[in-house]
């Protein structure tokens, strides 16, 4: 319990997969100007991430590592991902249109997100057990959200605002970031320190 | 191909067309490991390694792989590259492995590579590839070295290791952490609009996109425009 608190936590707050981590700015700088756009690639991301640790879990634990094949987590993972993301685009559009319809675009988007590939591989660079490794996936993609929420609700403040020519467009958002990202470090500790 | 056009595709990368500051590719490995100098080095070093055997098998194979599949057959080889450099950085250097930590297998999916394959590789003979490849890999590994000294001289006071301000101004420990890494690629973006002198500005559009070729917005306008118009 204490440490399935414990990834959560520093999932979402602590070790946040964008702002602490650096995954996933592609889409946190290109997918966050409006608030309803990013917490629908966010839910795409969330929803990925979990199926993606779910598959590749097992494939790496009791295929790969027991022949010896654990050399080849990299290509593995990266085409199971895009595979998986084919497949539920598929599935989701035959059986769930109205899910496709709001998550659908982002989906592409997210086979080539490091943020993905990234938890899956974390799962075994931490040494976290099946469970362990999912609740990893849903803290990483709740802070995903939260990152992209936040980040969004403060690029839509900026639209109307006087920015200084030459800081328009890309530098400005990259400065807001590194306001966010300041904000996220009043988190720190806050993982171990809980059950001192 | 002319001898000057050759040239002008390995150099375009460095300056003109520089994936970090001037495409706006890379932008994860670019802000995580520039703490210091060293790391931005080997991080580059890793990409271009990667970059370049992408780049010859993918121009060599370009005729052999049906468009349709293509995206899925680059990305396999990509990942072939990256095991690659992966084991050899392992055996040969495990200290950098240390240091780049996850950022190495997700060379995988860095922008750069993918792009350079989509756009560069697969209309192009091998020789312009090799060319290309080279120019966005020393374009890569510029850029990430000077952000890389920029937060190392500022953040820990030294330079690849050396110290050289940290005996007499306190370091700002701001710039190594992430918010620094955020805030000096601004700044460089900023200085690279302005140093471009052709009045374009650096962006983050679908051109960066390794889903653009798939994507069905990327031919109106990316992810942004697609989702105002639709509601």
């Amino acid at each position: 319990m204490q440490m399935a608190i414990t990834i959560l936590i520093s999932g979402i707050l602590t070790d946040n997969f964008v702002l602490s981590k650096f995954l996933g700015i592609c889409p946190f700088l290109g997918v966050s100007k409006k608030t309803n756009t990013a917490a629908g690639m966010s839910a795409a991301v969330i929803f990925v991430m979990l199926i993606a640790t779910l598959v590749t879990y097992p494939v790496y634990a009791w295929l790969l590592v027991p022949n010896g094949l654990d050399y080849l987590q990299t290509i593995v993972f990266i085409l199971v991902i895009a595979a998986l993301v084919q497949l539920v685009e598929i599935a989701l559009r035959k059986f769930l249109p109205p899910l496709y319809n709001s998550l659908g675009i982002y989906l592409p988007l997210i086979t080539t997100n490091c943020a993905v590939l990234g938890v899956t591989i974390l799962n075994f660079d931490n040494n976290y057990t099946y469970g362990e490794a999912l609740l990893n996936a849903f803290g990483a993609g709740v802070g995903f959200l939260l990152a992209m929420i936040l980040f969004a609700g403060v690029r839509e403040k900026l639209e109307g605002c006087d920015i200084p020519e030459s800081l328009k467009g890309l530098p400005i958002t990259l400065i807001a970031a590194s306001l966010v990202s300041i904000s996220f470090l009043g988190f720190q500790g806050l993982a171990e320190g809980l059950f001192k | 191909m002319a001898k000057g056009k050759l040239l002008s595709t390995f150099t375009k990368g460095i300056v003109k067309e520089n994936p970090v500051l001037r495409l706006v590719l890379g932008t994860c490995p670019t802000l995580a490991v520039t703490t210091m100098a060293e790391n931005g080095l080997w991080m580059g070093m890793a990409a271009t390694l990667v970059l370049l055997g992408s780049n010859v098998v993918i121009s060599l194979t370009r005729k052999v792989i049906p468009d349709k599949v293509r995206i899925p057959a680059f990305i396999t080889i990509i990942a072939g590259f990256v095991t690659l450099v992966q084991m050899l950085v392992k055996a040969y250097a495990p200290e950098v492995n240390d240091k780049l930590g996850i950022f190495l297998p997700l060379i995988v999916v860095n922008c750069i590579i993918l792009a350079r394959a989509e756009m560069f590789a697969s209309k192009n003979k091998v020789l312009p590839s090799i060319l290309d490849a080279l120019g966005m890999g020393v374009g890569f590994t510029a850029a990430l070295v000077l952000m890389g000294s920029i937060r190392e001289l500022l953040g820990s006071g030294s330079l690849f290791g050396v110290p050289i301000t940290s005996s007499f101004i306190d370091p700002m420990i701001v710039m190594i952490l992430p918010a620094g890494g955020f805030f000096v690629f601004a700044i460089l973006i900023v200085l690279a609009n302005k140093l471009s002198g052709d009045g374009k500005k650096a962006v983050l559009g679908c051109a960066g996109c390794p889903s653009a070729a798939h994507c069905p917005n990327a031919q109106t306008g990316g992810c942004e425009e697609k989702k105002e118009g639709e509601q």
